[in-house]
Parts: structure tokens; C-alpha cells; sequence
């Protein structure tokens, strides 16, 4: 005990490294009433890390070369040492990192986890989500199938839109005038490097939530209430340790999660080609269109949105704007909510109401952005961004005006 | 409770309302390929009816033998005709420029095909050829119209012809659409038995797409089972530490 003792003295002597223990885990206090929301968070980094590794070990086999991709692909799910494993761990984790993220921003969106002083701690969040769907995108590209030519060609395609300045901007993104070896490469280089960004991004996330301590389903500022409890007289009344009391519930929530995402590792890899689209097994061929392109499921809402808007003069750039500013509107939602309460607990049925019908208005438009378009689906689109612009635009009116329920001094069991 | 439940469908919605693929109706597959036999069949035809045009360039033959149960010997001897070595994989001498002469286009490598088509998408095509004149090799395919690719097995199946039939179409017009085939000539096999010649075909068509799907789905049982474990034991530990949590 006295030599561990002396061993962590020397490097508190040099780094704190007590003291870094003490101020994120020992005796950093959460509020005691976290429920299994509160999950998503640490699940979130444990998929970061999955993707990572598994990203890693991946690029030891990968060729990022246009004659080569696919065949690296298959040559990793065949030749290499446990390299299906790896491969779906990591094909699976993309998606599973989205649902996650999804469930994550839900949570803040309920309990008002982005009002002040969360506001900065929100934003930095919605840069790791922005962060989180250029990696995607970039990796994609990688396994050199069909969806993937396709899908970035379409995407890529989005900046040429941009009226003047366009068409030039599509080539510097491209490297090239097509999809071509020379984007592969450079996609292959920025999926390498952004994960990175990512992990440096969360880290900033996680600092910025220490600062002003996390929000609870009641929405209540523990550090507001009472001081003192069992472990501290001057923390929280209602805080708790984060170690070891969330540390553990947070492994239980891990093997819960784990559970899931191996069965569709072990079981279903390709989702029924929601994870692995189907055309995705046919290697890249620009003379030939595939039939119907539809982006990876946790794109589509945005992609329903882009292609809802009508053209303007023959230019899709108005369905650009709306998409990225269906993603943007996200920075001002600590701003626009007026409610004096945060948790959706206190606030009043009209706002619960709507934001169920945000949850149902958002899962369509992710079905939608997988179909192909008919007049129909079209229509229903238009309804969907009409609604998912009203429902952030219209905020600061009806979440004013929505009757709120008393909120309790101290959070409830 | 309720909240845990709806957070988990909520994470389930994006399967819902699968991709629904247009066009014709596929029959059930129906392959078994834990049945060994079945696909060393299925192997035997490909071999023989499929690899001198389509090659399968991700799939090495010895992987196959061991995956299949055949020793190096039995697979050199019985299933590999041409000068490639036991560890190579499944290439083909024609090349793409020949092809394209010869076919209009080059056949695909059918290494993953199984994935991107779908089981029962290929066991409705390899029994859905039937004559057309207006074709350059005299059939054409029910779930690929216009297909380049000559009946290869019409010596095991014999000649069908399709019977179509007149539809309202949703715009008011007709529209042709098939109903069943006749046979024309008999073939060497009754159509039970070209069935199954397809079906062993799909199933070894399934195999290559991936041939560690069934070591895959065994080990999960194992994985999932061993994650249910390690999950009573956190739960129950944490249970025990948030005793004091009041």
C-alpha cells in the first residue's frame, strides 16, 4: 500500500493526477435521479472508441485505391485474422454511434439539458454531431461499392449547387470533375484524421459539462439546493459520486448496449440493408446509375428535407439551404426555448405534444429519405420540413405561452 | 421502465418498413447451408456451368474445400479444371475486353452477388429464362429483363416459354404481365430436380457472399450468452453499490 502510495505521490508531484481523479470521477457529483437517458452519453464514447480501434486495425488491411478498395474489403472479411469480426464491429458501430447520438440529443431535448448555463455545452455538441456526420460520410465512400460512388456523387454533387462559386467548389472537394481515385484517397485521409478531431471534441464536451455539472430529468440546479451529504458537506445535497456509483450503472448500461449491438454483429450485420446497403456488394462503376439512391439510414431525414425543397431555376440550392439549416438551427436552440421550466416534466401538454410529433415528424422523414420519390411521399416531405422548421421557429412563442407545472425544490426518486 | 422500452423502438425505427424491392415476384430460396451436400452440389455446377464465364475473385478454393469438407486432393481432382493452384482464387481466363465483345457487357464476379441480390432474387432467376426471339442468344429472364446472359443450364432444364397476361395498368393502359411458364422441350431433369440444381446453386452462390456466416451466427450464441452473464453480474453490483443511494 505505502510503495502504490508513493508511486501516485511521484506523479502528483509532477502531474495531477489525484487531483484530475478527484475533480471528473471521485468527487465529481451528478444529480441522483439520472434515468437510463442518461446512458446514451457514456455508451456514445464507448462507440467512439470501438470505431477507433476497429478504424485502425481496418486501415492495416484497407487500400484506398480505386482498383483495389473493394477487393481490400473482401480480402479483410476472408484472408485476415478475425477481419469479419472487425468490419462489422465497425460497420455496425457507425450506425449503432448514430442511434446513440439520436437518444443522446433527445434526452437534451426533453429535459432542456441546452438551456443556460448549458448553452455552450450544447453547441460544442452539435459541432461533435456535425464532426460525427463528416466521418460518416467520408467513410462511406470507402468500401468502394455502388451506394458508395453514388451516394458521395450525390452528396458532392450538393456543393455544386452553391450558385457562382459551385461548380469550381465541387472539383476542389473531388480533387477531380467525377468520383474518382483521387477522392477516394483523400476521403480515406480525412476518415483517418477526423475521428481524432472527434475524440479531442468530446473531451472538450466533457470538460465544459464538469464546469456547470450535468442537468437531471427534473431539470432542477442541484448546485442551487442545499449543500452536504455523505460524502461532502459542501457538495450537493442531491449529488452522488460519479465514481463509483455511475461508473458502475454505466458498465451495466455497457453490457445492456453490448447485448444489442452483438446481436446485430453476430446475427444481422446488414440490418435487412439498413447498415450494409445491398447494392453496396456491387464495386463501383460510374457508367452505371444505380436505380434508386438512398444515402445510410441516419442521413435520410436531412436528405428528405434537401429534396422537399423545390429547385429554383432549375438549381437545387434552395433544398441545399434548407438541409444544412436544418442541422444549424440546432446552434440556437438554447435561445429559442422561453419556457421558465427545462424538463418537459413541468412543462405543459401542448409542448409535450409537440414534441412527440417532432419524434414521429423525424423518423418519417428518415423513411421518406430512403424511397424513391413519388407525389405522395413528396408531399408528406413538404409536410415533414414544414413541421421540423416550425417546431425550433415557432419555439419562443409556444413554449412561452404552454401553462408549466410547479417544479420541486429538490429532484424527485 | 416504459421510457427504457420506448427508447429501445425508438432505436429499432429505422428497420421498420424495409427496402421493398420493385419488380417481379422472387420464390423463397428456401437453402439449407448447414446441408454440406447441398453445397458441394452446388459447388460441382458452379464449377462446371458458371466459372468459364463469371469468376469469383474474392473466393480461394482450398478456403472452400475446408469450408465444404473436402480435402485439397478431392478438390483439385473433382472441381478445378484449369491450371490455377489449390490457395488461388476462383479467376477466369477471359478478359473483360473479350467479354464485352462477346456478352455486350462483362459477366460480373459472383464472389458477393448473393449479397447484393439477394438469395431468392437468384434462385428466381437461374428458373426464369424463357425463349425470345428478339434476344441474341434466343431467352430472355423474367427478373432481368434483357439480360445478356445465355440460358446456361437449358440443357438440365429444358426450353420454357412465358404466358403473360393483360393488366390495367394504374394509368387507365394495358400492361403485360407474366403469369406462369410453359414448358417447350423436356429437359435431362424434371423440374423438381432442376430445382433443386438452382437451389444448390443459390446456396453455394450464399456461401462464397460470405463464407464465415455460419461460424458467425455460431459464435454469437456463445457471445450473446456470455454478455447476459456479465450483465446479471453489473446489474447486481450495481444494485449493491446504490444501496446507500438515498
Amino acid at each position: 500500500m505505502s510503495m502504490m502510495k508513493n508511486v501516485v505521490g511521484w506523479f502528483d508531484d509532477r502531474y495531477p493526477l489525484t487531483k484530475v481523479w478527484n475533480e471528473h470521477l471521485a468527487e465529481y457529483y451528478a444529480p441522483k435521479n439520472f434515468n437510463t437517458w442518461y446512458l446514451m452519453g457514456s455508451l456514445a464514447l464507448l462507440v467512439l472508441v470501438i470505431q477507433i480501434l476497429t478504424g485502425v486495425w481496418l486501415a492495416m488491411s484497407y487500400k484506398p485505391d480505386a482498383e483495389l478498395a473493394f477487393g481490400s474489403v473482401e480480402y479483410i472479411m476472408r484472408d485476415v485474422e478475425w477481419g469479419w469480426l472487425i468490419r462489422y464491429l465497425h460497420s455496425t458501430g457507425s450506425s449503432a454511434f448514430f442511434v446513440l447520438i439520436y437518444l443522446h440529443m433527445f434526452r437534451g431535448l426533453m429535459y432542456g439539458s441546452y438551456r443556460k448555463p448549458r448553452e455552450l455545452l450544447w453547441i460544442i455538441g452539435v459541432i461533435i454531431y456535425l464532426a460525427m456526420m463528416a466521418t460518416a460520410f467520408f467513410g462511406y465512400l470507402l468500401p468502394w461499392g455502388q451506394m458508395s460512388f453514388w451516394g458521395a456523387q450525390v452528396i458532392v454533387n450538393l456543393f455544386s449547387a452553391v450558385p457562382v462559386i459551385g461548380p469550381d467548389l465541387g472539383v476542389w472537394v473531388r480533387g477531380d470533375y467525377v468520383i474518382s481515385d483521387a477522392t477516394l484517397n483523400r476521403f480515406f485521409a480525412l476518415h483517418f484524421l477526423l475521428p481524432f478531431v472527434l475524440a479531442a471534441l468530446v473531451f472538450i464536451h466533457i470538460i465544459a459539462l464538469h464546469k456547470v455539472g450535468s442537468n437531471n430529468p427534473d431539470g432542477v440546479e442541484i448546485k442551487k439546493g442545499p449543500k452536504g451529504n455523505r460524502w461532502s458537506d459542501s457538495a450537493p445535497a442531491d449529488g452522488i459520486p460519479f465514481h463509483p456509483y455511475y461508473s458502475v450503472k454505466d458498465i451495466a448500461g455497457v453490457a445492456g448496449f453490448l447485448f444489442l449491438f452483438a446481436a446485430v454483429v453476430f446475427f444481422a450485420p446488414e440490418m435487412g440493408g439498413y447498415f450494409i446497403e445491398h447494392p453496396n456488394f456491387e464495386p463501383a462503376n460510374p457508367l452505371k446509375t444505380p436505380e434508386h439512391i438512398a444515402p445510410v439510414w441516419y442521413f435520410t431525414p436531412f436528405y428528405a428535407i434537401l429534396r422537399a425543397v423545390p429547385s429554383v431555376a432549375g438549381s437545387a440550392f434552395p433544398g441545399v439551404v434548407a438541409m444544412f439549416a436544418s442541422i444549424l438551427v440546432l446552434f440556437f436552440l438554447p435561445w429559442l426555448d422561453r419556457s421558465p421550466v427545462k424538463s418537459i416534466r413541468y412543462k405543459g401538454s401542448l409542448t409535450k405534444i409537440l414534441l412527440w410529433l417532432f419524434v414521429i415528424d423525424f423518423i418519417v422523414l428518415g423513411y421518406l429519405g430512403t424511397q424513391p420519390t413519388t407525389d405522395l411521399y413528396t408531399l408528406m416531405a413538404q409536410i415533414g420540413t414544414i413541421y421540423y422548421f416550425a417546431f425550433f421557429l415557432l419555439m419562443p412563442i409556444y413554449s412561452k405561452m404552454d401553462k408549466t407545472k410547479p417544479v420541486p425544490e429538490r429532484v424527485t426518486e | 421502465m416504459n421510457k427504457l422500452i420506448f427508447a429501445l423502438l425508438l432505436a429499432l425505427a429505422p428497420m421498420l418498413g424495409l427496402a421493398a424491392g420493385g419488380g417481379a415476384h422472387l420464390d423463397d430460396a428456401d437453402i439449407d447451408l448447414s446441408d454440406k451436400a447441398s453445397l458441394q452440389r452446388g459447388a460441382k455446377f458452379f464449377m462446371n456451368y458458371c466459372l468459364s464465364c463469371h469468376s469469383a475473385k474474392f473466393q480461394r478454393y482450398n478456403r472452400m474445400g475446408k469450408d465444404l469438407g473436402l480435402t485439397d486432393e478431392e478438390v483439385i481432382d473433382n472441381l478445378m479444371f484449369t491450371t490455377d493452384k489449390i490457395g488461388d482464387t476462383m479467376n477466369i481466363a477471359m478478359t473483360e475486353a473479350k467479354a464485352t465483345e462477346w456478352f455486350g457487357s462483362p459477366p460480373p464476379d459472383l464472389s458477393v452477388i448473393s449479397r447484393a441480390r439477394g438469395v431468392d432474387w437468384i434462385y428466381t432467376y437461374l428458373r426464369s429464362f424463357y425463349l425470345d426471339d428478339k434476344r441474341p442468344f434466343g431467352v430472355n429472364n423474367i427478373v432481368f429483363p434483357d439480360v445478356a446472359m445465355p440460358h446456361v443450364l437449358w440443357e438440365l432444364q429444358g426450353a420454357q416459354k412465358a404466358v403473360f397476361k393483360i393488366e390495367k395498368g394504374s394509368s387507365g393502359n394495358d400492361v403485360q404481365v407474366f403469369d406462369h411458364f410453359e414448358p417447350v422441350t423436356q429437359g435431362t431433369l424434371s423440374l423438381e430436380e432442376y430445382d433443386q440444381v438452382a437451389r444448390d446453386l443459390t446456396a453455394f452462390l450464399s456461401y462464397i457472399g460470405e463464407p464465415i456466416q455460419m461460424e458467425r451466427k455460431r459464435l454469437g450464441v456463445w457471445v450473446l450468452l456470455f454478455i447476459a452473464v456479465f450483465f446479471v453480474l453489473a446489474y447486481l453490483l450495481k444494485k449493491e453499490y446504490w444501496k446507500d443511494v438515498h
